[in-house]
């Protein structure tokens, strides 16, 4: 699998998924080759197994939601596609991004699309909101074992209220928006070498 | 010996023209008698000549940030440089001779460190790493162009003949000219950068820039010094690659002195516990012996302190004390804006001494034209080369700003002088010429710097609070980040920093770390933690009756046992919200909430007593006292404590209880905790805990209270004092023994003396008729158990207050605990009954005798009740307190 013999040509349907995530074609056979190499068996697909065989992301607190996030819709497994589409969030934006097509739908690594992405990190259960349970979910993966409970119920609750504007007891993706938007996130939430 | 270091220090500073200390007695005068009166200058010559220009450098600051007009058009620098000016145009036509200059060794050895320091402490380790690159990059790479192009460009200048020929020199003294006057100066740019606030990344280039180009400079310096002293003809290949390989060995070992001693650093603080006083001097003794280490192996020293200062800060701020964090932030900050304001003044004062440099309009004039165009063409070419691989490219208007940022100072100027006239014959035009450099960027870029800003719309700084969702939300970012370059198998910049960060998780911190402090220190809880103090401070400041502006819910119960700090913010909240309690009273249904708001009202009256102040003498050179200025957070602490009480009161009349809560849990450690807490807080010794003001017996008059309304509060239920005893109940056994008094309630059936009718009406006393007892199984105590379900209940009350489940929160406005309004709904409640209650507090201090040894036996509940008992400071805070008369009566051991 050494071999940098991956052309553009071997990607299926190369060109709609540049048009779709806005990668390179460098990237793209850069991405393949990476592909190839996470699937173990050359099914075409990567398994959730797979995914879990990349060392770093076992110590990771997000792992797991991470992988999640690569599988869509608890199906098991993941295409070509479906991979590169998770990455382009993470694509720097660039100037030719700015000057938004209105008819082209949003990119996938808008400042809108990153922060979702992140949003539904936190949101497991998928209903639009992080709740004050939620937010704590994540608080227990980040915190470690330093922060006793009771503290991090404290701190969920006011993270929770810190950013809850309707008063719902959870955090919307507007809300969420709104409590980061101050923050760089078209930085934060880029990589450089997914151009 | 102390003299003698005190006149090496001002010495330099004084200058070489100044005569000699003397003593005051020259051997030929007639031995005088007994002097009344005597007159000893010149034993305090130097170190009066140091304070007094510090003295008039302060001054000075004071006097130009008079007018905030001046100072928001004119950088303090320039100023500065000016007054010195003045100042050295005074001294020269008085003494005839130009005095205290600006001398290299002062410099290097004791104006420069505090300031390297100061930015390197303080410098946002985040952005640093972020941008490392770029700065190395500039530090490395700008500082060597704009040192060579300079000085060829120069010697080229000379070469055509535009300089005089009388400056003589060769293309290596161009180049060392070159070398130094190439260095951006991290004095100037953080003078002029500090006022300026462009956005953090244009800033932290800039400045990373100017403090790690210290090594190139160095390096360049000394390479081509010792070439110009070797003569051109004698040096060998082999010379200029051992010049190249310094570099590294000056840069990386300069690096390394500053780790290891940011290493030292931080595990010495790990073992402070004991002498908190001495922990602000360990990091600046330690931050200055790595300067000086590095200074004395010749390596590049600013380096070293900056990286001593970004190793420790994570690890000795989590080490030191609360007020040691506050003394090294104020301490480091004084002596670098001390050490800022004297460099500029003696820039000034420098400059006058015509002496010492010769002028040459071409050599001037070319160096300062080309300055400019090569820092504007050096900055230029490496952010093209740069950009290609930033996520964020610099764009033109940083390019401007970075090019016009590169001011020349002290440094400069402190080099030049150092040179060798024997060996450098130009040096007294390369002096002339860096003065004026020195002075056309400080000045005129410095003045200029800020509308140009302005005119380019740079983004500006912007600051605002940190957010929990923010902190939390960038952590989830920097981990998502990682994750995916995992995914996509590239180990780039945020995968090393996770691997750091687990690293530094894993082993760093764990060893140089306290458990206490690192246990807590995590950043979400750090954040989470100041907004607390935040509330707290805005809290106390508003008078204690206004909650936190944003209208959040409260955090509920302290989690005391892990962290006294948090208590402090938690036991505000809790004070916070039993403050808000009134408007919640009216319009709620009677339910078993309403029973809590009941015994939460009772407690509003806590923040009604006056207390009588008391003040303990106290002076230890070893540990500090409270101040006048922490006297709010004591208050608060107080008027917890009073609550708390009083919700014993209002469950159970004449409970003896034990210091120690109903909480079993982590006992054992808690001690522990405690004790470190104890200290870690007050900074005191733990042992003057609860006796000094344990004696409390509150005599409650409330005759007003009672004129207005026959509804009476919990301090009518009860005919007499009721008595707590805030010890532990073993001792209070032997003190029924020696008193037999009923009122202590010594025996373990514990009756109430007087039951009077309200106490059966009232909703929480009902099912609590039976006074069962407990025996504890590991000591004598006797707690009733009922004590125990008042505190839980009390406790509950609290958080369920501080925290409502839905939207009573909201509701709770801020009001200050004001007696009378809050009554009647209640009246219904509460039957009329003795109108002067009062409660005493019996406490161990009462106990004649009763030593330290002893009162340490129960340090785990004197610590939990210090910090809420405070010792002195009673003011009152509350505005009900006008109109009825509440005083506190401190008994020791007699009561009613």
């Amino acid at each position: 699998m050494g071999s940098r013999s991956s052309h553009a040509a071997v990607i299926p349907d190369v060109d709609s998924i540049r048009r779709e995530t806005g990668f390179s074609q460098a990237s793209l056979i850069r991405l393949h080759h990476r592909f190839r190499a996470l699937d173990r068996n050359k099914k075409g697909y990567l398994s959730r197994i797979d995914l879990q065989q990349i060392g770093a992301l076992a110590v990771n607190p997000l792992g797991d939601r991470i992988i999640e996030s690569f599988l869509p819709n608890g199906s098991q497994q993941v295409d070509f596609p479906g991979f590169v589409r998770v990455l382009a969030h993470f694509r720097p934006v660039e100037d030719e991004d700015t000057d938004l097509d209105p008819k082209k739908p949003e990119p996938l690594n808008s400042r809108r699309n990153k922060l979702h992405y992140a949003f539904q990190l936190y949101d497991l259960d998928r209903d639009g909101k992080i709740s004050r349970h939620e937010m704590l979910q994540v608080l227990r993966l980040m915190v470690g074992v330093q922060v006793t409970e009771e503290q991090l119920e404290n701190i969920a609750d006011r993270t929770v209220q810190e950013a809850d504007e309707d008063g719902d007891g959870a955090v919307s993706f507007l809300e969420f928006t709104k409590s980061l938007e101050k923050m760089d996130v078209e930085q934060k939430m880029s990589i450089r070498i997914l151009k | 010996m102390l003299r003698a270091a005190l006149s090496l220090l001002a010495l330099p500073l004084a200058g070489a023209a100044e005569e000699p200390t003397q003593k005051p007695e020259s051997p030929g005068e007639p031995l005088p008698g007994l002097e009344l009166f005597r007159w000893q200058w010149h034993e305090v010559e130097a170190p009066y000549l140091v304070a007094l220009w510090i003295l008039v450098a302060s001054l000075a600051k004071i006097v130009f940030h008079l007018s905030r007009k001046v100072t928001s058009l004119v950088p303090e620098s320039c100023l500065l440089i000016l007054l010195g000016l003045v100042l050295g145009g005074i001294v020269l036509a008085v003494a005839k001779k130009a005095e205290y200059q600006l001398e290299p060794g002062t410099f290097f050895l004791f104006l420069l460190p505090p300031i390297v320091l100061d930015s390197g402490y303080f410098m946002p380790s985040r952005l640093f790493f972020d941008n490392l690159g770029a700065i190395l990059t500039y530090a490395v790479v700008g500082t060597l162009w704009n040192a060579f192009t300079t000085g060829a460009a120069l010697w080229g200048l000379q070469q055509a003949g535009l300089v005089a020929p009388r400056v003589q020199a060769g293309l290596l003294d161009f180049l060392l000219f070159g070398s130094l006057i190439s260095a951006v100066d991290p004095v100037a740019v953080l003078a002029v950068f500090e006022e300026v606030h462009v956005n953090e990344t244009l800033f932290i280039i800039v400045f990373g820039e100017s403090l790690l180009n210290d090594a190139v400079t160095v390096v360049l310096y000394k390479v081509c010094n010792s070439f110009v002293e070797m003569g051109s003809a004698n040096v060998q290949a082999t010379d200029y690659l051992k010049g190249v390989a310094s570099l590294f060995v000056v840069s990386l070992g300069g690096a390394a002195v500053g780790l290891v001693f940011a290493f030292l650093l931080a595990l010495t603080t790990r073992f402070t516990k004991r002498v908190r006083i001495i922990e602000p001097l360990l990091v600046f003794l330690l931050a200055y012996a790595a300067y000086l280490t590095a200074e004395m192996a010749s390596l590049s020293a600013i380096l070293a302190v900056t990286m001593c200062g970004l190793g420790c800060k994570k690890y000795v701020e989590a080490n030191i004390s609360h007020k040691s964090r506050t003394t090294v932030k104020y301490t480091m900050k004084t002596l670098a804006s001390c050490a800022e304001t004297v460099i500029f003044m003696l820039l000034g004062i420098s400059a006058v001494d015509s002496s010492k440099w010769a002028w040459d309009s071409g050599l001037v004039l070319g160096t300062l034209i080309f300055i400019l165009f090569f820092r504007a063409l050096g900055v230029v070419l490496q952010t093209w080369v740069l950009n290609q691989f930033r996520l964020i490219p610099l764009d033109k208007i940083d390019q401007v700003v970075m090019s016009y940022g590169g001011l020349r100072g002290a440094v400069a100027f402190a080099l030049v002088i150092l040179l060798d006239r024997t060996k450098v014959p130009a040096k007294d035009y390369f002096v002339a010429t860096t003065i004026v450099v020195v002075f056309f960027t400080v000045i005129v870029q410095g003045l200029t710097i800020k509308p140009l800003v302005k005119w380019l719309k740079v983004k500006r700084s912007e600051h605002h609070k940190p957010t929990l969702n923010q902190e939390l939300h960038e952590h989830t970012f920097d981990h998502i980040l990682a994750a995916v370059e995992d995914v996509v198998g590239h180990h780039g910049y945020h995968y090393w920093r996770d691997r750091w960060e687990q690293f530094d998780k894993k082993y760093l911190s764990q060893l140089l770390m306290r458990r206490s402090a690192y246990r807590i220190r995590d950043q979400i809880w750090d954040v989470y933690y100041r907004l607390n103090i935040r509330d707290a401070i805005s809290f106390v400041d508003q008078g204690g009756h206004v909650l936190s502006s944003t209208g959040l819910t409260l955090p509920s119960m302290p989690s005391r046992n892990s962290v006294a700090e948090t208590s402090v913010t938690n036991l505000l909240r809790e004070s916070g919200s039993g403050a808000c309690l009134d408007l919640q009273v009216i319009d709620t249904v009677r339910s078993g909430r309403d029973r809590e708001d009941a015994v939460m009202h009772h407690l509003l009256c806590g923040g009604l007593y006056k207390p009588r102040r008391r003040y303990k003498a106290s002076c230890s050179r070893h540990f500090i006292s409270d101040d006048a200025q922490e006297r709010q957070d004591k208050e608060v602490f107080q008027q917890n404590m009073k609550r708390r009480l009083e919700s014993f009161k209002s469950t159970k009349h004449n409970i003896c209880f034990t210091k120690s809560k109903p909480r079993p849990r982590k006992t054992g450690r808690r001690k522990k905790d405690g004790v470190a807490n104890a200290e870690a807080t007050n900074g005191k010794p733990r042992d003057l805990g609860f006796q000094d003001t344990a004696a409390v017996i509150l005599t409650v008059e409330s005759e007003e209270e009672e004129e207005e309304s026959d509804s009476s509060e919990t301090e009518k239920e009860d005919d007499e004092g009721i008595i707590f005893v805030a010890r532990a109940t073993s001792e209070v056994l032997q003190e029924g023994k020696v008193s037999g008094s009923l009122e202590v309630c010594p025996s373990p059936r514990i009756i109430p003396p007087s039951p009077t009718c309200a106490e059966k009406e009232l909703p929480w006393k009902s099912g609590q008729g039976d006074l069962a007892v407990y025996v504890s199984s590991e000591t004598t105590k006797i707690v009733p158990v009922d004590m125990q379900t008042g505190w839980n209940q009390s406790m509950s009350s609290l958080e369920s207050l501080a925290s409502p489940p839905c939207n009573q929160a909201p509701t709770l406005t801020c009001l200050p605990p004001h007696p009378r309004g809050a009554e009647e709904p209640q009246a219904p409640l509460y039957p009329p009954s003795d109108p002067r209650p009062s409660f005493a507090f019996p406490p161990s201090l009462a106990k004649a005798g009763r030593s330290h040894s002893e009162s340490s036996a129960d340090l785990p509940q004197q610590q939990e009740l210090q910090p809420l008992m405070g010792h002195k400071n009673h003011t009152h805070l509350s505005p009900g307190t006008a109109n009825s008369h509440w005083c506190i009566q401190f008994n020791r051991g007699s009561r009613l």
